[in-house]
C-alpha cells in the first residue's frame, strides 16, 4: 500500500470512528436532551454523525478503487499526481467541514450540512479522481469485467448527482418548493445508487479474488444485475417524495421500477444453497466473513426497501424510524461490511504473519452483527408504532406519539452501544494494522 | 452491446432529469420567504425537524404547522423565540422570526405531508391533488 492509499484508508477509518462516537452521542441526546445539549446541541451533533458516515462510505469506496486499479490495470502506469491531488483536496475539505460544524456554520442541506463553498473543493477533488480513474480505464487494453463498469458508473454518477445536489444554489431551482424538494431528493436518492455501484463493484472484485473465478464478474447474471442496479439508480428515488405533490409520473415510474428489485430477492433465495457451500470453503478468511454478513443484510434491507417502495405501505413508513432502520441497515449492514472486507483485504489480514488478528476480532464481529440486528429491528418496531399513530385522522400530538415510541427506542440505544463497541474494536485493530503496514514498508 | 445499453441509460438519465426539473412548478417565493429559507438552512433546522417527512426525528414535522388547528404563526413564534426542553432558543430578531414564518407558510401552501386514506388507489399508488 502506498502513502496515498494509506492516507485515504486511514481517513475513512477515522471517519467511521467519529461517526460511531457522534451516533452514540446523538442517541443519548435524544433521551437526555438537557444534559447532552449542554455539552453539544443536537443540531450540531447530527451533522458530525451524518457527515462522518457519508465520508466513511465515499472515502472508503474511493480508497478501494485507487488500490485495486493498480492490480486490475497493471498494463497502465498509475496517475499518481492526479490521485495524490484528489487525496489532498478531499482530506482538506473534510477537515474544513468538521471545522465549520465545530464553529456552528451550517449549510442546512440534508446529508450535506456544511457551508456550500466547501462543495467546490470536493468537486475539484472528485474531478481529479475521475480523470485519473477513467483515463486508466480507457488506456487499458484489457477486457473490462462488470466490476470495472460498476466502479466507472459509480464515480461518474457520483459526479452527476453531486452537481445536481448543488443546483439549489441557482435561484430557479428554489422558485417552487415542490421543485426544490423533488430535485434535492432525486439527487440524494441517485447518489446512494452511485456509491452502491462503487461498493458493490468492490464486493464483486473481492469475490473474484477470494474464489479465483474471474467468470463470476463476466457472467450474464452479473451484467443483468449491473444494469438492473443502474436502472434503479436513475429512476428509483421517488419513494423519498411519494407524499410531495410533484408530477404524478414520478411516483408511477419509481413504483414500477422499484418492483423490478423483486428479481434480486428471488435470485438471492435461489443462490442460498450455493452460498452455504461457499461459506464453508472461505469462512476462515476475514474479508469473506464481512462479505457474507453484507449479503445477509442486503437480503433483509432489500425486503424492507421493496415494502417501503409501495406507496400504500410508504404512507405508514415515511418519516418514521423505519426510514432510519433502512438507512442504518444499508450503511452499516451493507456498505460498512463491504468496506471492512475491502480494507481487511488491502491490509492482508489473512497473511500468515497477521492471520490471528485475534479472538477479539471474531468476538467483535459477532457482537456487532447481533447488536445490529436488535438495533435494526427496534427501529422498525418504533417506526411501526409512530407510523400507525401518525396515520390516524386527525393526527395526534407529536409528543403523545413519541411517548409510545420512546420505550422501543431505548432498546435501539441499548443495542447501539455494543454495536458501536464491536465496530470500534475492529476499527482499532485495522488502524493498528495500517500503522504496522507503514512501518513494514519503511 | 454493453456500451450501447449504458449509453441508452445515460441518455435516459439526462432526459428524465430535465423532465423532473421542468415538470414541477409552484408558487414563487417572496423576498421574506427566501430570507426565511436561508434562516432555516443556517440554523440547520432540518437536523431536528422534517418537511414532507424528510429531515430529523427530534421534533415534529413542520410542513403544515401554519395551517394546523390551534397552531399557526403565533404558536410557532413562541417556540422559535424561547425554545423548549428539546429545542434551543435561537435568539432571532422579530424580523428574522417573521421571515422564518413566511418560509413555513410558503411550505404549507405547497401541499400536505400526510396522505389521506382515500387518496390510495387500488394499485397501491397515490392520486394526489396539486
Amino acid at each position: 500500500m502506498n502513502n496515498q492509499n494509506r492516507i485515504l484508508t486511514g481517513t475513512a477509518l477515522v471517519m467511521l470512528l467519529l461517526s460511531l462516537f457522534f451516533g452514540v452521542f446523538a442517541a443519548l441526546s435524544f433521551f437526555a436532551p438537557n444534559f447532552f445539549s449542554g455539552l453539544m446541541p443536537f443540531q450540531q451533533v447530527r451533522p458530525f454523525h451524518v457527515s462522518a458516515a457519508l465520508f466513511w462510505i465515499i472515502t472508503g469506496a474511493a480508497a478501494g478503487i485507487c488500490f485495486y486499479q493498480t492490480d486490475v490495470f497493471a498494463d497502465v502506469k498509475p496517475f499518481s499526481f492526479l490521485t495524490g491531488t484528489f487525496t489532498a483536496l478531499w482530506v482538506t475539505a473534510i477537515v474544513l467541514i468538521f471545522f465549520s460544524y465545530a464553529t456552528s456554520e451550517f449549510g442546512g442541506r440534508e446529508y450535506w450540512e456544511f457551508p456550500p463553498f466547501i462543495n467546490w473543493i470536493l468537486l475539484t477533488a472528485w474531478l481529479f479522481f475521475i480523470t485519473a480513474f477513467l483515463r486508466t480505464v480507457f488506456l487499458s487494453k484489457k477486457e473490462k469485467p462488470v466490476y470495472v463498469w460498476m466502479w466507472s458508473t459509480g464515480v461518474l454518477f457520483f459526479l452527476f448527482t453531486f452537481i445536481e445536489q448543488n443546483l439549489w444554489q441557482f435561484s430557479w431551482f428554489r422558485e417552487s418548493f415542490i421543485r426544490e424538494m423533488t430535485v434535492q431528493w432525486k439527487s440524494n436518492g441517485s447518489m446512494v445508487g452511485a456509491w452502491n455501484q462503487m461498493i458493490y463493484g468492490t464486493a464483486l472484485y473481492l469475490m473474484v479474488k477470494i474464489s479465483g473465478d474471474e467468470g463470476i464478474a463476466r457472467s450474464k447474471k452479473a451484467w443483468f444485475s449491473y444494469f438492473l442496479g443502474l436502472t434503479n439508480l436513475i429512476f428509483n428515488w421517488g419513494h423519498h417524495i411519494y407524499n410531495v405533490p410533484s408530477a404524478w409520473w414520478i411516483r408511477d415510474v419509481a413504483y414500477a421500477i422499484s418492483m423490478t428489485e423483486w428479481i434480486l430477492v428471488i435470485s438471492i433465495i435461489q443462490g442460498f444453497k450455493h452460498k452455504l457451500a461457499e461459506r464453508d470453503r472461505y469462512r476462515h478468511l476475514t474479508p469473506y466473513r464481512f462479505l457474507i454478513a453484507s449479503e445477509g443484510w442486503i437480503f433483509l434491507n432489500l425486503l424492507l426497501a421493496l415494502l417501503m417502495s409501495i406507496p400504500a405501505v410508504n404512507r405508514y413508513t415515511h418519516g418514521t424510524h423505519i426510514t432510519v432502520a433502512h438507512a442504518m441497515g444499508t450503511t452499516i449492514g451493507i456498505n460498512t461490511m463491504i468496506l471492512l472486507a475491502s480494507i481487511s483485504y488491502m491490509l492482508k489480514t489473512d497473511d500468515s504473519k497477521h492471520k490471528k488478528l485475534g479472538t477479539l476480532f471474531g468476538m467483535s464481529y459477532w457482537v456487532s452483527q447481533f447488536s445490529l440486528f436488535i438495533f435494526w429491528s427496534a427501529l422498525i418496531v418504533a417506526g411501526l408504532v409512530k407510523g400507525m399513530k401518525m396515520a390516524a385522522e386527525p393526527a395526534p400530538l407529536f409528543s403523545v406519539v413519541m411517548e409510545s415510541v420512546y420505550p422501543v427506542l431505548k432498546i435501539f440505544l441499548y443495542a447501539g452501544i455494543p454495536l458501536a463497541a464491536g465496530l470500534i474494536v475492529i476499527l482499532v485493530l485495522l488502524l493498528k494494522r495500517l500503522l504496522n503496514d507503514k512501518k513494514e514498508n519503511e | 452491446m454493453v456500451t450501447r445499453v449504458f449509453a441508452f441509460l445515460l441518455l435516459a438519465y439526462f432526459v428524465y432529469s430535465l423532465s423532473v426539473y421542468f415538470g414541477n412548478s409552484g408558487e414563487k417565493p417572496s423576498t421574506d420567504v427566501q430570507k426565511g429559507f436561508a434562516q432555516w438552512q443556517s440554523k440547520n433546522c432540518q437536523s431536528c425537524h422534517q418537511l414532507y417527512g424528510l429531515g430529523g426525528y427530534m421534533g415534529p414535522d413542520l410542513t403544515n404547522l401554519m395551517s394546523a388547528k390551534e397552531k399557526g404563526a403565533a404558536y410557532a413564534s413562541v417556540f422559535i423565540k424561547n425554545g423548549s426542553a428539546r429545542m434551543p432558543a435561537f435568539h432571532l430578531s422579530d424580523g428574522e422570526v417573521e421571515q422564518l414564518i413566511a418560509f413555513l407558510q410558503w411550505v404549507d401552501r405547497s401541499g400536505h405531508t400526510t396522505v389521506p386514506a382515500d387518496k390510495v388507489t387500488s394499485f397501491g399508488n397515490y392520486q394526489l391533488d396539486k
